[in-house]
C-alpha cells in the first residue's frame, strides 16, 4: 500500500502524518473522525504493506498481531483499539506509545563511540525482561525482540511492540504453515526458532540477551548471518565474551548475558522475571566460569560443541505459564525481632519444601529493619553495621538448604512499615511465592490491629505461604529441664 | 447472530439440558444440531421432543450414524451404532421416527456447512480426526469457509494456510478462538452425551457469527443421573461408566 496523505478518512478514523515507514508496514498518528470520540490515549495507525508480490508472510503477520493485541493486557503492550478488514483496508490502531526505541539508543551510542553504562544497560534489560514476563504470564511468546521492536517509556518501562511473529498457546499458530524458513529476525532468533520449535518463553530470553550483548559491546553476538548453515552457528557457537570486546563490561553482566545466550534453553534463565531480578540486583550475582572468561572459546570445544549439536533435539515447550511455574522466584522474609529457633527452623523446612519441588527455582532471603535499629552516633550499630551483620545472619540461616542448585541472594530492606516493604520488594522482583512465619502470637491480636501476615496476605501481589512451627521446642526444653 | 452448535447428544437428557442453559446463559439466539440425538443413551424420546421443539422454533437439524440405524437396526451387527439401535427403535414414537427420517446429511447456511461427519461422502460416516481427514472433508464443502462438524467426540479446530495446508489445533475450552472468513475452518465440536477425551464434562461450542469468534465450551451435568438412568433402562453397564470417565 502507498503512503497515504494526511487528512485521509478511513473507518472513521482521520490518518495525520507518517511516524514511521518500515520494511513491513507504515505508522500514521491517527485520531477519531468524530471529536466526541476519545480513548483517553494518543492513536496509531499500523498499515501493512501489501502489495501484490508480497509473500503471504506479511499478511499472516498482520493477522497473528491483530490476534495477540486484541487478547495481551497490562503496560508493557499497545492497547488495542481497532482493526480494519484484511479482504478490505488492513490497519490496526492501537495505543501510541511515547517513549524511545532501544535502536535509537544503540545508534547514539555508535554514534557518540561511548557504551551505555553497566548501570543503565542493566536497567534497561531489567525492563524488557520484566515486559516479556508480563507477556509469558499471560501464555504469550514474542520471538521477534529486537531494538527495533522494544520502546523505553519515559518512566523507564519497557513497552514491545510489533507481535506478527508472536505465539500463544490459546490460540492456533497461523505462522505454522511458514515454518518452512525459520521464522524471526537472524541476529536476535533463539537456537531452537532456527529449527523451528516456536512457543518457548526461554526464546525471548536469549532474544533479551542478544541485546544486552549489543548495547554492552556494540557487536552482535552471532552476526546478522543470511543463510540457514549462518544461522545454525548460534547451535553450537559461543559468541566471543564481551570482556574481549569490551574489557571494561564487569564480571556479573558478562555472566547474565552469557547465560541469556546459552544455545541450550534449560542451561538459560528459567524465567525472564529471574533474568530481571538477577539485572536489578547485581552484587547478588553468582559470577561462575562464564562470567570470568576472558578468551574466545578454542576451536576444539567449539568442534564438540557442533558434535552435539548435530544430535540435539529441541523439545516443544509446555505452556508458557507452565515453563516460567518451574522456574518461580521464592521470596523468604525472615523476621529477627521476637523470632523463636522454633519459627526459624520451620521457616527453613518450608523453604527447603518449596525449592525441592521446582528445580528452577530460585530463593529471595529477606529481612526488614526498621530506621529506629540504626544509630549513626553508635559505630556499631551505623547503618552499614547493621546490614554486614544482618547479611552474615541471613546466610546463616540459610546453610542446610540446598543452594548448589539454587540459587539464592540476601537482601536487607529498611522500613518502618514491615509489610508494605515485604509487598513492595514481591511486586518490584515478580516473586511467585511469599513464605512468611504466622506469627501465632500475632494471631490472637488479628481483630484488633492487623498483623504483619494477614496484611501481607492481602496485599500480595503473589501466594504467601504462612508457616507454623513444626517442632514443640518449648515442650523439648521442658523435658530436658531438672525436675522442679 | 449467536449459533450453538451441539452434537452426538446421544439421549443423555442431563447433558443437553446443560448444556442449552449454558449456551442460554451466553445469549445463544440460534441452535445447531449435528447429528447423532440417539444411541448409547437412556432418554431418546425426551431428548427428541426437545430437539423436535426446538426444530419447530428455527433450530437446524442434521442426521447422524446412531440416527440412522435407529430407523433401520441390524440385528447382531458389530458396528457400535447398531448394537444399541433395536432398543432405541423400539421407544420411537411415529412422530419421532418421521422426523429423524426427514434430517439432512447435511446443510448449507451461508458460509456455513453442517455435517455430522466428513463433507466428503458424509454418508460414509469418515472420522475427521486428523489433518488429512480435515482438508478432505474441506475440499468437498463448495463455497463454505467453516465446516461444522460433530462424530469424533472430541474438540479440535482445523484451520487451512494461505497456500493450502491444513493443520489442527487443540482449543482451551472458554476462550474465544478467532475465525475470520479469509481463510478456511472446520471444527468438530465435541460430544454432549457421551465425552471420549478422559473428562466427564459435556461439549458443545458457540459461534459468533459476527465477530467470527468460536468458542469450544465444557459443561459440567449431573453425569451420575445420566448414568443411573442408563442402568435403570438395563442398558449395557459400560454406556454408563463411560460417562463418569468420559471415555
Amino acid at each position: 500500500m502507498k503512503l497515504l496523505e494526511a487528512g485521509t478518512g478511513i473507518d472513521g478514523f482521520i490518518v495525520g502524518q507518517c511516524l514511521h515507514a518500515g520494511g513491513m508496514a507504515h505508522i500514521y498518528e491517527v485520531t477519531y473522525a468524530d471529536s466526541g470520540r476519545n480513548t483517553g490515549f494518543p492513536m496509531a495507525m499500523k498499515v501493512p504493506r501489501m502489495t501484490g508480490g508480497d509473500g503471504a508472510e506479511t499478511i499472516v503477520g498482520f493477522e497473528v498481531e491483530h490476534q495477540m493485541l486484541q487478547v495481551l493486557s497490562g503496560p508493557h503492550v499497545p492497547r488495542f483499539v481497532a482493526a480494519g478488514d484484511l479482504t478490505r483496508v488492513p490497519y490496526l490502531v492501537m495505543e501510541y506509545i511515547e517513549g524511545r526505541p532501544l535502536q535509537d539508543r544503540l545508534d547514539q551510542a555508535a554514534r557518540e563511540r561511548v557504551r551505555p553504562t553497566p548501570e543503565e544497560i542493566a536497567r534497561v534489560g531489567a525492563a524488557m525482561a520484566a515486559a516479556a514476563h508480563s507477556l509469558h504470564q499471560q501464555d504469550a511468546v514474542h520471538l521477534d525482540l529486537k531494538p527495533g521492536n522494544v520502546m523505553i517509556r519515559p518512566d523507564g518501562r519497557a513497552v514491545l511492540l510489533d507481535f506478527g511473529l508472536s505465539w500463544h498457546a490459546h490460540y492456533p499458530d497461523l505462522m505454522a504453515e511458514e515454518m518452512r524458513v525459520a521464522v524471526g529476525s537472524p541476529p536476535w532468533m533463539a537456537p531452537e526458532q532456527v529449527v523451528g520449535v516456536r512457543g518457548d518463553p526461554r526464546s525471548d530470553v536469549f532474544a533479551i540477551g542478544v541485546m544486552l550483548y549489543e548495547m554492552a559491546t556494540g557487536e552482535l553476538p552471532f552476526g546478522d548471518p543470511q543463510t540457514r548453515g549462518g544461522l545454525r552457528q548460534r547451535l553450537w557457537m559461543e559468541p566471543p565474551p564481551p570482556r574481549v570486546l569490551a574489557p571494561q563490561t564487569p564480571d556479573w553482566l558478562q555472566d547474565v548475558i552469557l547465560r541469556c545466550l546459552e544455545p541450550e534453553a534449560q542451561q538459560r534463565y528459567g524465567s525472564a522475571a529471574q533474568l530481571a531480578f538477577d539485572l536489578s540486583n547485581p552484587d547478588q550475582v553468582h559470577v561462575g566460569e562464564r562470567g570470568l572468561r576472558t578468551r574466545r572459546t578454542s576451536w576444539t570445544v567449539h568442534l564438540k560443541r557442533w558434535l552435539k549439536a548435530a544430535g540435539q533435539h529441541y523439545k516443544p515447550s509446555p505452556l508458557p505459564s507452565a515453563q516460567i511455574d518451574l522456574a518461580p522466584i521464592v521470596m523468604v522474609a525472615v523476621p529477627w525481632k521476637d523470632a523463636s529457633d522454633a519459627t526459624l527452623f520451620s521457616l527453613r523446612r518450608a523453604c527447603a519444601r518449596s525449592l525441592g519441588v521446582r528445580a528452577g527455582a530460585r530463593l529471595a532471603c529477606v529481612t526488614v529493619v526498621a530506621p529506629g535499629d540504626m544509630d549513626r552516633a553508635d559505630e556499631r550499630m551505623s547503618e552499614v553495621q547493621v546490614h554486614r551483620w544482618q547479611l552474615d545472619r541471613l546466610r546463616q540461616w540459610a546453610l542446610g538448604l540446598d543452594l548448589e542448585t539454587h540459587s539464592a541472594s540476601f537482601h536487607v530492606l529498611e522500613s518502618g512499615d514491615v509489610p508494605d516493604a515485604l509487598v513492595r520488594y514481591a511486586r518490584a522482583n515478580g516473586v511467585s511465592l511469599m513464605i512468611l512465619g504466622a506469627a501465632t502470637h500475632g494471631l490472637k491480636l488479628q481483630r484488633l490491629v492487623a498483623t504483619v501476615p494477614v496484611r501481607v496476605a492481602m496485599e500480595a501481589p503473589c501466594s504467601v505461604m504462612l508457616v507454623k512451627q513444626t517442632l514443640p521446642f518449648e515442650r523439648l526444653a521442658d523435658a530436658q529441664a531438672p525436675p522442679a | 447472530m449467536k449459533l450453538a452448535l451441539l452434537s452426538d447428544l446421544h439421549a443423555n437428557r442431563h447433558a443437553l439440558q446443560a448444556c442449552l442453559a449454558h449456551a442460554r446463559a451466553h445469549s445463544a439466539s440460534q441452535y445447531a444440531f449435528l447429528g447423532d440425538l440417539v444411541g448409547y443413551g437412556a432418554e431418546p424420546g425426551a431428548v427428541l421432543d426437545t430437539v423436535m421443539e426446538m426444530a419447530a422454533e428455527g433450530a437446524w437439524v442434521i442426521r447422524g450414524n446412531h440416527d440412522d440405524a435407529a430407523l433401520a437396526p441390524v440385528a447382531n451387527s458389530d458396528r457400535a451404532d447398531h448394537a444399541g439401535a433395536s432398543w432405541t427403535a423400539q421407544r420411537l414414537t411415529s412422530p419421532q421416527r418421521e422426523f429423524l427420517a426427514g434430517l439432512p446429511l447435511k446443510q448449507t447456511h451461508d458460509f456455513m456447512l453442517l455435517v455430522h461427519a466428513s463433507a466428503n461422502k458424509p454418508e460414509r460416516w469418515t472420522y475427521v480426526e486428523d489433518a488429512k481427514r480435515a482438508a478432505d472433508s474441506l475440499d468437498f464443502a463448495g463455497d463454505a469457509t467453516h465446516v461444522f462438524g460433530g462424530h469424533v467426540h472430541e474438540q479440535r479446530l482445523f484451520f487451512q494456510g494461505l497456500v493450502g495446508k491444513t493443520m489442527a489445533f487443540e482449543p482451551t475450552p472458554g476462550v474465544p478462538v478467532p475465525v475470520p472468513r479469509h481463510r478456511r475452518w472446520l471444527a468438530t465440536v465435541g460430544s454432549v452425551g457421551q465425552p471420549r477425551d478422559g473428562r466427564s464434562e459435556a461439549m458443545y461450542a458457540l459461534f459468533d457469527t459476527e465477530t467470527l469468534a468460536l468458542t469450544f465450551m465444557r459443561v459440567p451435568y449431573d453425569h451420575t443421573a445420566a448414568a443411573r438412568a442408563i442402568r435403570a433402562a438395563g442398558l449395557p453397564e459400560s454406556n454408563a461408566a463411560r460417562l463418569t470417565l468420559g471415555r
